[in-house]
C-alpha cells in the first residue's frame, strides 16, 4: 500500500493512523460501529412520512432540481442525445425561466466534449464516469487512462467506481490506492466515489466504505451506477449521510453525498432532502453536498411544480420526452 | 343459538387493477332505495383521481396497441362472467334501484347484451368510421380511427348498471382506457362490475373505478393535463358549464350530456363509440 497521499495530509493522527498500511486500514474499517439495519431502517421510514406542502414542497422541488445531476449513460448515447439532455439542463422548463438550471450533467468520457461545447459558459458542471464504469473491471493504466480523457475532454466532476470485487475479499489497501491514484490523475476535478451499494451486501459494509473512500480523498460518495439493482435506497443513503457527518466532526471538512438510480418521484427525492436535513445537517442541502444521479426525475420534478402552481396536475405531454 | 350478525361491508375503489384503500382514508354509508344501509363505499380524493389517471396512462399503450379482435376477445370474455354473477347483480339492483325482481332480472339481461353488443363492435368500428379516400393525385389516401387515450367518465347517476356499462363499454371497446366516476349514491353495482373486470383478461388499469362524491372529483378529472376526454353524463347539472371551461383548458374532447338522463333501454347506436374516437389519415404515394 503506498504511503498517504497529499489528499490525506492534515488529518487527525487517528485517521492519519488508518491510512498508515493495510493493516492498520483493516483494523480501523472493521472497528467502526455497527450498523443497527432494524434501527436505520425505522428511522428511515420514519422520516419519510413526513408531510411537505404548499410553500415548503415548492421550496423542495427547485432545491432538487438544482441538485439533479441529469445523467444518460447509455450504449446508444449519440452526440444530439447529450445536446438535447445539456439544452434541458439549462432551461428545464421553457415556459417557465425562472425554474433553477441542474446542478451537472452526466455523460460517458466519450461524450464530455459534446456536453462541455452544449454548457458553454452556462455554469453547470459537466460529470463524466470513468474507471471502466460501470464494473470496473480493468486493470489500473486503462482506469487512469479513463479519468485522464475524461479529464482532458473538459469534465470537471468524474464519478468513478470501485473495485468491489477487491473490497470484498477484504483488499481495501487495493481500493484505498485505487482512489488515491484516481484523485490524483482527476485533478483539480471534483472526485466522486461510487460505492455501488447494491453489490456490497451489508450495510456495514456500506459504512466501510463511505469510510475508505474519505480516507483516500474523495469529494462525493455516491450510491450506485444505476445499473445494478437495488440501486439507491433511503436506508444506505441514512447511512452513507452519518458516515459524512462523523467524517465533519472529525475532521472537520464536509464530504458531499450523492444517490443516483431509481429516484423517479418528486415524492422520492423530498424524502431524500428531508433525510439529508435530518441526518446530515441542514449545510448539505446544497448542490455542492448533494446531488441526485437521476434522469426521469427530472420530468417529474417539473410536473409537480406545474401541479403547484396551476391548481391543477400537469401531465407527461407538458414535458420533453428524453 | 343466537341469531346471525351480517356482515357490513366496507368497499375499496379498483385503480390499476388493485383495490386499494382511498388515499384519504375516507368512506361514506349506502343506503338502499328505501333508505336502510347497505354497505360503506371508499370516498374517493383528487389524489385517488391523480393515482387512477397514471394507472390508465400506463395501461393505455398495451391497451390501444392490442387487435381489435384481442380486444373484442377479452370483452366477450367479460360479458360471460358477468352472466356469472347475475344474482348478485339483481339483488343489488333490487336494493340500490327499488326494482322488483322480475325488473331487476331483464335489466341485467340488457346489461349482458349491450356489452356483448360493444364487444362485437371493437373489430368492426374502424371499417365503419375509417375508409379508403378517393383524392386527385397519385396518392392512396385513407383514414382510420384511433382512440383518444384516456378518458375521464363521470357515469350516470340513476341508472347504475346499464348506465354504467353502456358509457363505459364503447370507451374501452374502441381502445380508450377510463377512469369512470361512480354513482354517487348507488355505488354498489359499479363496485361488483370492478370485481369483474379484475377477475376477467381485462389489463389492470384500463378500467379504473371510484366511488365517492362526483362534485368533488369531476373538477380534478375536467382539469387534469393528462387526461384526454371527458363525459359529462353523470355531472350535476349545475357543474357542467365549470366542468367544459375546466376541460378546455387542456383541450379536452368532451361527451356532453342531456338535461335528463337518457332512456337507456333503448337500443343504442355507434353515437359512443364515436364519442372517443380520433381521425388518422394518411396519404401514400402511389405509381411512378
Amino acid at each position: 500500500m503506498a504511503a498517504p497521499s497529499p489528499a490525506n495530509t492534515g488529518l487527525p493522527p487517528a485517521l492519519a493512523d488508518a491510512t498508515r498500511d493495510e493493516t492498520s486500514l483493516r483494523r480501523f474499517l472493521h472497528g467502526l460501529p455497527g450498523v443497527d439495519q432494524v434501527g436505520v431502517e425505522q428511522r428511515a421510514a420514519g422520516l419519510a412520512t413526513r408531510s411537505i406542502k404548499k410553500a415548503a414542497k415548492l421550496w423542495a422541488i427547485d432545491t432538487a432540481i438544482g441538485m439533479v445531476d441529469l445523467t444518460t449513460l447509455e450504449g446508444a448515447d449519440t452526440a444530439g442525445k447529450v445536446r438535447s439532455l445539456c439544452a434541458k439542463g439549462r432551461r428545464p422548463d421553457p415556459e417557465r425561466p425562472e425554474v433553477p438550471r441542474v446542478a451537472a450533467i452526466c455523460v460517458y468520457p466519450d461524450m464530455v466534449t459534446t456536453a462541455v461545447e452544449a454548457l458553454g459558459d452556462s455554469g453547470i458542471h459537466v460529470a463524466s464516469v470513468a474507471t471502466a464504469f460501470p464494473s470496473g473491471r480493468s486493470s489500473m493504466p486503462v482506469k487512469i487512462a479513463d479519468t485522464e480523457l475524461a479529464v482532458a475532454a473538459g469534465a470537471d466532476e468524474v464519478d468513478m467506481v470501485i473495485d468491489r470485487g477487491a473490497f470484498l475479499s477484504g483488499r481495501y489497501g487495493r481500493v484505498f490506492d485505487e482512489i488515491v491514484t484516481i484523485k490524483h490523475a482527476c485533478g483539480d476535478a471534483h472526485l466522486k466515489v461510487i460505492l455501488e451499494t447494491g453489490e456490497l451486501a451489508t450495510y456495514d459494509n456500506v459504512r466501510r466504505a463511505s469510510w475508505l473512500a474519505m480516507l483516500a480523498g474523495a469529494d462525493f460518495i455516491k450510491t450506485s451506477t444505476g445499473k445494478v439493482s437495488p440501486a439507491a435506497t433511503l436506508p444506505v443513503t441514512h447511512v452513507m449521510l452519518q458516515a459524512v457527518r462523523d467524517w465533519h466532526t472529525a475532521t472537520g471538512t464536509r464530504v458531499g453525498v450523492k444517490p443516483a438510480g431509481g429516484i423517479r418521484t418528486t415524492k422520492d427525492a423530498i424524502r431524500y432532502l428531508v433525510a439529508v436535513h435530518e441526518v446530515a445537517g441542514p449545510e448539505w442541502l446544497n448542490p455542492d453536498l448533494f446531488r441526485f444521479g437521476a434522469s426521469s426525475l427530472l420530468n417529474d420534478l417539473l410536473m409537480q411544480r406545474r401541479a403547484q402552481l396551476d391548481g391543477h396536475y400537469s401531465g407527461p405531454d407538458y414535458v420533453t420526452v428524453d | 343459538m343466537s341469531e346471525r350478525l351480517t356482515v357490513a361491508k366496507t368497499y375499496k375503489l379498483y385503480v390499476g387493477g388493485a383495490f386499494p384503500r382511498s388515499e384519504s382514508g375516507r368512506s361514506y354509508p349506502v343506503q338502499d332505495a328505501k333508505g336502510a344501509f347497505l354497505a360503506n363505499a371508499a370516498q374517493a380524493s383528487r389524489k385517488d383521481v391523480r393515482d387512477a389517471v397514471v394507472a390508465a396512462r400506463k395501461a393505455l399503450g398495451g391497451w390501444s396497441r392490442a387487435t381489435a379482435y384481442n380486444r373484442g376477445q377479452v370483452l366477450y370474455r367479460v360479458a360471460e362472467l358477468l352472466e356469472g354473477r347475475r344474482e348478485q347483480f339483481v339483488a343489488e339492483l333490487g336494493a340500490s334501484e327499488g326494482l322488483a325482481a322480475k325488473r331487476a332480472q331483464s335489466i341485467v339481461d340488457l346489461v349482458v347484451d349491450r356489452w356483448v353488443w360493444y364487444a362485437g363492435w371493437a373489430d368492426k368500428i374502424a371499417t365503419v368510421l375509417g375508409a379508403a379516400n378517393p383524392v386527385a393525385g397519385p396518392y392512396f389516401s385513407f383514414s382510420v380511427p384511433e382512440p383518444t387515450g384516456v378518458v375521464g367518465v363521470l357515469a350516470p347517476q340513476s341508472s347504475s348498471l346499464l348506465g354504467l356499462v353502456s358509457v363505459v363499454a364503447p370507451v374501452i371497446a374502441t381502445g380508450n382506457t377510463a377512469v369512470v366516476v361512480a354513482s354517487q349514491d348507488r355505488p354498489l353495482p359499479a363496485i361488483t362490475l370492478s370485481e369483474v373486470l379484475a377477475t376477467s383478461d381485462v389489463p389492470g388499469g384500463v378500467v379504473n373505478v371510484l366511488t365517492g362524491r362526483t362534485a368533488e372529483l369531476a373538477p380534478w378529472l375536467a382539469s387534469h393535463a393528462d387526461v384526454n376526454a371527458l363525459d359529462l353524463t353523470g355531472a350535476p347539472e349545475a357543474t357542467t358549464t365549470e366542468l367544459e371551461r375546466a376541460a378546455a383548458g387542456t383541450v379536452k374532447r368532451v361527451l356532453r350530456a342531456g338535461a335528463a338522463e337518457p332512456d337507456w333501454t333503448v337500443a343504442p347506436d355507434v353515437k359512443r363509440l364515436r364519442a372517443f374516437l380520433e381521425t388518422k389519415t394518411v396519404w401514400h404515394p402511389k405509381g411512378t
